[in-house]
């Protein structure tokens, strides 16, 4: 038993943490792609805080399509790097700006009204908890040891010492 | 190149991953969406867009208005005309809270081609307020120290009128008789005899007549008018409906304005038919505790509930009512009730049945009010196969004993706790079987409609189609019609509060049936 724990890395939690959040990206992307009707209208008109008058502005009806196809496609962007484990810090980093921007459109500030939150929350709330974590992954690349990323260094390699 | 087998499955180890997260998230979501369209299919309910108003052209309509207090203020806001001091304190009030929009709203307003060129009221203050801020370069607007001037000017095509009830029909039928169109607030009369009175003259005349009940503008009635049609709901048998208010303003206990005097107040205009009682600020900044110049809640707010509901089901007039209450929560020298329970009879009218014929038929209305709580009750119409909730937004559930869903029921792709439908006016598409984000949306309760992307008031809407058809003709969505319908259905119920007993309609001859020695007028107007 101890034998495994040994082998186990950090570099291993890193990788599974990488293909969870690429994991939740990527269904949260795909759901919405397979749905007609939907739309982020009703996050952006709720949402709270300093912030409120740009996400209102983005729900505005010349720009609220674009800004929906925005958003599917940078959720399943990231969900494709971190799983598949090619340009993670690509990936990482857009997932970064999509959960701060999800953090500001409903930040978890106690003067705040929370709606529809599953927990109670002060000030940090899991997108917050889930931007350090892609943060981690940007600084701590794993797509070498579990991901495509394999074939790429494989390629580096062949071509350094050919 | 070489790559061991380790490698590959290391490699290539997410692609299984994409692959299967990409089939479930696919297959959800269409499962979720086939059933919500399977759903909305068999609702086939078509959701309101606002509708098409012909626009106001040629030389702006002159408009007069005839009372400028609380409500005076607010109709002419949504003409498009703020006083000074409004503006400066919305202005002070976004300064303080970004999130405070009255102002942004205001000046987000369409521009109505109107000019507001006359003004009529008792009171000093408000006259010269309305004069100081509407007056411009051009267009000096006129105060008149009598409404039969200011009808009879000759410099006005429309007239609002937003005075305490007892001078509504007066002033409405003098307009009327004079090819002035009227905007008259509700409920549109203080008796009896004035509803015909004003049926009469507006039938006679060239001029048209709006009731200001705006509720008729909001998106979503209109929405539950076809969910209704469709027999989404099955057989109606009961609605429910509630006033609940729990402060002074709530209570009619307005602001008494520090500058009110006999000097500045024409008390005997005020007073006009009522009973002649020395000046009293009280009795003029608070009338609407008196039936001597008002209805209590029967006439301001049971008449909106009461309207809101005849939009959807056009049920017209209820063929008796009963009603109850009492002074409880305010006493302070008012006389009209602060509690009141009204149940209005409908014994022949149905919303359409899914079970065998002749078992359903009938419905009792109940309107429900307090002025010392402030709960939200909703409205809600029950029906044997749905229950709707109406408001700013619209929810239904399904009945767990529906005949018409008892298939979608028996298999589970409805529970009586699942809203099979929801809409918002301010949400761009409808949303059967309600997803997180339109539930989340709906909890929020965003009270607004939308038009091209603005936020608009429905007062503004009312106006703007009564103004329309003054201009260009038409039907009007609160006309006299919907004003008598809203104004017996009012009279009927202060009747049976104050006597005590049922008060029944005759369809045939149109009138209230008689008891031996009553006079209605008179009981209505009494003090007592």
């Amino acid at each position: 038993m101890f034998g495994i724990l040994k082998k186990w890395e950090l570099k291993h939690s890193v990788v599974l943490m990488r293909i969870f959040i690429g994991w939740h990206f990527i269904y949260e992307g795909i759901v919405k792609l397979y749905d007609p009707d939907w739309t982020s209208f009703g996050y952006l008109v709720s949402a709270q805080g300093p912030f409120k008058p740009m996400f209102l502005s983005l729900a505005s009806e010349s720009l609220i399509g674009t800004i929906d196809i925005l958003n599917m496609t940078a959720l399943i962007v990231v969900g494709i790097t971190l799983i598949l484990g090619v340009y993670e810090k690509l990936g990482a980093f857009i997932g970064i700006g999509l959960l701060a921007l999800y953090y500001l459109a409903h930040p978890s500030f106690p003067w705040l009204m929370q709606v529809k939150v599953e927990g109670n929350y002060w000030f940090i709330n899991k997108n917050l908890i889930e931007l350090v974590a892609c943060m981690i992954i940007f600084q701590f690349p794993t797509g070498k040891y579990f991901g495509l990323d394999i074939f790429f260094k494989k390629n580096k390699n062949t071509i350094k010492t050919a | 190149m070489k790559w061991t087998r380790r490698d590959v499955l290391k490699g290539l180890g997410g692609l299984p991953i994409v692959g299967g997260i990409w089939w479930a998230g696919a297959a959800n979501s269409l499962l979720d969406s086939k059933e919500r369209n399977e759903i909305l299919e068999q609702l086939n309910i078509q959701p309101s867009l606002p509708s098409h108003v012909p626009s106001i052209g040629g030389d702006p309509i002159r408009v007069g208005i005839i009372g400028f207090g609380i409500r005076g203020e607010q109709l002419c806001r949504a003409l498009g005309y703020a006083t000074k001091e409004w503006l400066n304190n919305m202005k002070e009030a976004a300064e303080k809270n970004p999130n405070h929009s009255a102002l942004k709203d205001f000046q987000n307003q369409a521009k109505l081609n109107v000019n507001l060129v006359a003004v009529c009221d008792v009171f000093d203050v408000r006259a010269e307020r309305v004069v100081d801020s509407f007056s411009t370069d051009d267009i000096k607007v006129v105060r008149y120290r009598t409404y039969q001037e200011l009808i009879k000017s000759g410099n006005i095509d429309a007239v609002i009128i937003a005075t305490p009830d007892h001078w509504h029909a007066t002033m409405a039928i003098e307009a009327l008789n004079n090819r002035v169109s009227a905007y008259v607030e509700k409920p549109m009369t203080h008796t009896i005899e004035e509803t015909y009175r004003l049926k009469e003259a507006t039938e006679k005349s060239s001029a048209h007549l709006m009731i200001g009940h705006q509720h008729r503008q909001t998106l979503s009635f209109k929405t539950a008018q076809d969910i209704v049609e469709k027999g989404t709901l099955g057989h109606v048998s009961m609605i429910q409906t509630n006033t609940n208010r729990n402060d002074d303003n709530g209570a009619w206990n307005y602001h008494i304005h520090e500058k009110a005097s006999e000097q500045t107040i024409d008390w005997e205009q005020f007073l006009g038919t009522a009973p002649k009682i020395p000046f009293n600020k009280n009795h003029f900044f608070r009338w609407r505790k008196w039936w001597a110049y008002g209805s209590g809640l029967s006439g301001d707010l049971l008449s909106h509930d009461y309207d809101r509901l005849n939009c959807v089901l056009n049920m017209g007039i209820p063929e008796s009512i009963s009603a109850s209450g009492g002074i409880y929560t305010h006493i302070d020298g008012r006389n009209v009730p602060d509690v009141l329970q009204v149940n209005m009879e409908f014994p022949n009218f149905s919303t359409g049945s899914s079970q065998k014929q002749g078992k359903e038929k009938g419905m009792t209305f109940i309107y429900s009010a307090t002025l010392g709580n402030g709960f939200n009750r909703p409205t809600i119409l029950m029906g044997h196969d749905g229950t709707m909730e109406l408001g700013n937004k619209l929810t239904i559930w399904p009945d767990g004993r529906s005949t018409k869903y008892a298939d979608m029921l028996k298999v589970g792709k409805m529970k009586p706790s699942t809203p099979i439908y929801q809409y918002n006016p301010g949400a761009n598409v409808p949303d059967a079987i309600s997803s997180a984000t339109s539930q989340y949306f709906a909890d929020k309760g965003l009270m607004w409609t939308y038009i091209n992307g603005a936020r608009v008031d429905s007062t503004f809407l009312h106006l703007r189609e009564w103004l329309s058809v003054v201009k260009n003709g038409g039907k009007l969505s609160c006309g006299i019609k919907e004003g008598f319908d809203e104004a017996i259905t009012a009279h009927m119920t202060g009747l049976s509060y104050k006597l005590g007993r049922r008060i029944e309609w005759d369809k045939e001859n149109k009138l209230i049936k008689p008891i031996e020695g009553i006079n209605f007028d008179e009981v209505l107007l009494s003090n007592s």
